[in-house]
């Protein structure tokens, strides 16, 4: 038997491996090994566990003691304390934001304990690469049940029942979707089922997660909906980006095929089923499900018009359904535990209106001025605050929160004042903004929320295919607005007009994509619309972002002399001794932000 | 290093992908991973061997971030200017790389060796600001810790080419 | 891995699962037993063998048992490590069939080590 002693669980996200976790990883089987515990001791690299702002993260089991921001160096005397001695290190466990005690416990740290995993049910517990790992943890077993103990229809009649809504942006009831495909016409009776891992949302990180941490969960979420809807093939569609991810996925389908679990006759059911994979080649239209399919076919990724739609008629004419990563790998647990577990947690009541709540969780990522960056699933329904206070222990530096946004370039900038919105679908859409795929942008009064607009729509304009005017030119114009306005030189009615031609893409772009894109916009009007009329009348940036609306000053009080800032400067524009004041040229100055960065005493100030 | 890909590697690259229209886009992939961009000559030869018109291969070319018609840089420095990274001062750290390496974004420099290019999110945004070289990641990355980043590669590099 | 069917898929998982319970954080201890060349013919089989038959006695089902290579002195076999989660490995030298069912019912359950049979505690060594 292998049962070892010890289980180190090291995280090799991709987050903790640019932080060398894979060297931590090496330093602790040198170590194991020059102590004569390799029978005893396993160490095991796990999928990311979403804590990316402590890695490397090391998680030791049975002990549950969880080690965080290890270097190569420190491992040695941790194998030896812990290891043989049993004895935890202190300093290097967690320290919430503020305090002083550690916690050791992973399960008594504020950011996970709030939790509740159901995509992420592996997470940081298996070793992706081996299959065995995820059949451990019941992995198969939802397939295997719906194959053998369910007709096709009462996996569906499930999956419609426990109210899963689409987790790619638009929250379409999957099970309707499923049904749909079902139900179309097809002379041969050819059905496909895809996977929507192009993740273009800037900001969203959470399907890559996903597919690195547990790609299995994805492909069981797959047979199974390919037994349900009737589909013979399934095909993932993976963001060139995310070579990792693209790399897990290859290995875990020869690993399912040559266990049975794909391919001819899955399990001995006489079920088969098998997936293929392609790469997109950078193009965020490409996530929309009719460019998606086009791209599949050898084609450029332009949506086209849905008076039909892909579930009709989609990849080659064939009637498909696409969904998401997310979407996919919450299917097993529903199948394993049924819809009554599955709509305990969330929202609303779809047992009516499959659109008259939104159950389960949901996982966000968490980024930008908060304390716990990373991946956070929580139940529908829990409210902003305790995402951004209680699990993403608020805001980093003593700053104050200006807007929370959701939903990347489709969504929307959320005001402190809306920070008890209980968050689900249609609360969000409600509120000006969209769950999207779960990007959660937390920004503070740095942050200038025209900039923000401006940046978002410049994202849109280099990503719209150009296909249809209004969202082709409707970018393009309130592009240039937007700039101007940043640049300090806005014009009275400029707020109008991006509302008008917002109004017009809504109406008549072609996709979601143009339909959508005025939300950052209308959403920054709406909540933050005297910072709009600040740069057009006083020509002022209140956060000091918009480079023509400020200057880079010393702050006497607290610039230490230490010529830091000056020999960071690229124009030479500032002057000073070592030990004494320094001084900006503001004629010689470009803006460039090189002196901000690199003042350690906060001492460089915009105004 | 050469950025040119043969008509044996081509054919390889098109068999690789059983001659599939619905693999094209891989083919130009592989190509593109080769020779550092897509040589007409190589559009040409999948253009006959598949059978699809040169025009879509165009069309594809040029759609896609992916692909390029003139060669990219030996090393690909990938700077992050997603959301998360642009309130983490994403916008400062490009101009920093522009500054050091003396190109714009988008650019390569004369020698061939360095191509500077913003994408849109690296899905690292616990790590923000981020950047890549070639396939490495680093996290927490700012306009003034930068230049040592690029300096030591540019220096690892050289060592590499003497040896 | 040879092509599963739904019992075989079964059977794999429980397995498995025994073998990883210590990963789930769910045992309450593991108990290595060496059983290298030497450790075998001490008498670590008839060890191991005592050690099952008093856990399945006493219906316990969350403490993982495993072997291991020799621990490297022969002299002092049979051997057997107790670790409980948080708490530091301890070693058990020249056990017999009784002895490794005090140290279960003391350290393993009880809690508290049994110093006489103890050899070391972590790198420490006791007493
Ligand atoms: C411009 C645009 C980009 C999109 N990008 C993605 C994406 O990257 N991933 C994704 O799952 N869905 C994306 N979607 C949504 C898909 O069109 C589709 O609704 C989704 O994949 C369906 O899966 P679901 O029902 O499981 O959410 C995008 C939509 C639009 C309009």
């Amino acid at each position: 038997m292998a049962v070892k002693r010890l289980h180190l669980m090291v995280c090799a996200g991709t987050g903790c491996v640019s932080n060398k976790s894979m060297e931590v990883k090496a330093a602790l089987e040198t170590e194991i090994e020059k102590h004569g515990l390799a029978a005893e001791v396993d160490v095991i690299p796990t999928g990311c566990n979403g804590f990316c702002g402590v890695g490397p993260i090391l998680l030791v089991q049975p002990d549950g003691i969880f080690y965080q921001q290890l270097r190569p160096r420190d491992i040695p005397h941790l194998v030896e304390e812990h290891l043989l001695k049993g004895r935890p290190v202190q300093r290097h466990l967690y320290t919430p934001p503020g305090e002083k005690g550690t916690i050791p416990l992973m399960s008594d740290i504020p950011f996970f304990h709030a939790q509740v995993l159901i995509a992420l049910r592996n997470r940081g517990m298996i070793d992706p690469e081996k299959i065995e790992d995820y059949i451990a943890r019941e992995g198969y077993q939802a397939a295997a049940k719906a194959l053998t103990t369910m007709s096709p229809q009462e996996v569906l009649d499930v999956v419609k029942a426990s109210g899963l809504r689409g987790r790619g942006g638009g929250g379409f009831p999957t099970g309707i979707k499923w049904e749909s495909t079902k139900r179309a016409p097809s002379e041969n009776g050819t059905r496909w089922v895809i996977c929507n891992a192009d993740e273009g949302d800037p900001g969203a990180f959470m399907d890559r997660s996903i597919i690195e941490g547990d790609p299995h969960s994805v492909l069981e979420g797959m047979i199974i909906g390919a037994y349900a809807i009737g589909a013979t093939r399934g095909f993932i569609y993976v963001r060139q980006e995310y070579p990792l991810a693209l790399k897990r996925f290859m290995i875990a389908l020869n690993q399912a095929r040559e266990s049975g679990l794909l391919g001819e006759d899955i399990l001995g059911t006489g079920f088969s089923f098998d997936i293929e994979v392609h790469r997109g080649a950078g193009a965020f239209v490409c996530g929309e499900s009719t460019a998606l399919m086009a791209s599949l076919e050898g084609n450029v990724g332009e949506p086209r018009a849905k008076y039909i739609h892909t579930v009709e008629r989609g990849l080659w004419n064939m009637p498909s359904c696409l969904n998401n990563v997310e979407t996919w790998a919450n299917v097993p647990p529903i199948i394993l535990h049924g819809a009554e577990w599955f709509t305990q947690l969330g929202t609303g009541d779809v047992s009516e209106n499959p659109w008259g709540g939104s159950k389960g969780t949901k996982v966000f990522s968490l980024a930008g001025k908060i304390n716990n960056t990373g991946l956070v699933e929580v139940p529908m329904g829990i409210t902003l605050r305790e995402i951004v206070f209680d699990i993403g222990g608020g805001i980093a530096n003593g700053k104050r929160l200006k807007s929370v946004q959701t939903g990347g370039p489709s969504g929307g900038c959320l005001p402190e004042e809306l920070l008890d919105l209980e968050v689900d679908f249609d609360t969000l859409t409600a509120a000006g903004s969209m769950m999207g795929s779960g990007g959660m942008l937390v920004m503070d009064e740095d942050d200038c929320m025209v900039d923000f607009a401006r940046f978002y729509i410049d994202f849109l304009m280099a990503e719209s295919c150009g296909k249809c005017t209004p969202c082709r030119e409707g970018l393009r114009n309130m592009n240039m607005i937007l700039q101007r306005i940043c640049d300090g030189k806005g014009q009275e009615g400029d707020i109008e007009l991006l509302e008008e031609i917002s109004a017009c893409m809504i109406d008549a772009a072609l996709c979601a994509l143009g339909t959508s894109a005025p939300n950052p916009v209308l959403s920054t009007i709406k909540y933050f619309r005297e910072e709009y009329e600040e740069h057009i009348r006083e020509g002022k940036c209140r956060a000091g972002v918009c480079k023509a609306l400020i200057t880079y000053k010393v702050d006497a009080d607290k610039c230490s002399g230490c010529t830091l800032c000056a020999r960071a400067c690229p124009v030479n524009a500032i002057t000073g001794e070592t030990k004494k004041l320094h001084v900006i040229d503001p004629n010689v100055c470009d803006r460039c932000g090189a002196c901000y960065d690199a003042c350690t005493f906060d001492a460089i100030i915009r105004v | 290093m050469p950025v040119e890909v043969s008509e044996a590697q081509v054919h390889e690259i098109v068999e690789r992908w059983q001659r599939s229209e619905s693999f094209v886009i891989e083919m130009l992939q592989d190509v593109q991973h080769e020779a550092r961009h897509l040589p007409r000559s190589a559009l040409e030869q999948i253009s006959r061997e598949v059978g699809v018109p040169m025009t879509r291969l165009y069309h594809l070319a040029t759609f896609f971030k992916a692909f390029s018609l003139e060669p990219r840089g030996e090393h690909m420095v990938q700077v992050c200017v997603g959301s998360a990274c642009h309130v983490k001062g994403a916008p400062r750290l490009v101009h920093a790389c522009e500054r050091h390496l003396g190109i714009k974004s988008g650019e390569t420099t004369a020698d061939g060796k360095f191509s500077l290019e913003p994408v849109r999110c690296l899905g690292c945004c616990g790590l923000a600001a981020v950047l890549t070289i070639d396939d490495e990641l680093h996290g927490h990355v700012t306009s003034a810790n930068v230049e040592r980043l690029l300096k030591r590669f540019q220096k690892q590099e050289k060592k590499a080419e003497v040896t | 891995m040879a092509r599963l069917s739904v019992q075989s898929l079964n059977a794999l998982r429980d397995q498995l699962q025994a073998e990883r319970a210590g990963r789930e954080g769910k045992c309450r201890a593991t108990v290595i037993v060496h059983m290298g060349t030497c450790g075998i013919s001490a008498g670590a089989r008839q060890v191991m063998t005592a050690l099952l038959g008093a856990l399945e006695e006493r219906g316990i089902a969350d403490v993982a048992v495993s072997s291991s290579g020799c621990a490297g002195m022969c002299s002092r076999e049979p051997m057997a490590t107790v670790q409980r989660p948080g708490e530091a490995p301890v070693k058990y030298a020249d056990l017999d069939e009784k002895k490794i069912v005090r140290v279960l019912d003391e350290h393993v359950i009880g809690g508290s080590i049994v110093k006489e049979y103890a050899l070391a505690m972590g790198s420490e060594r006791a007493g």
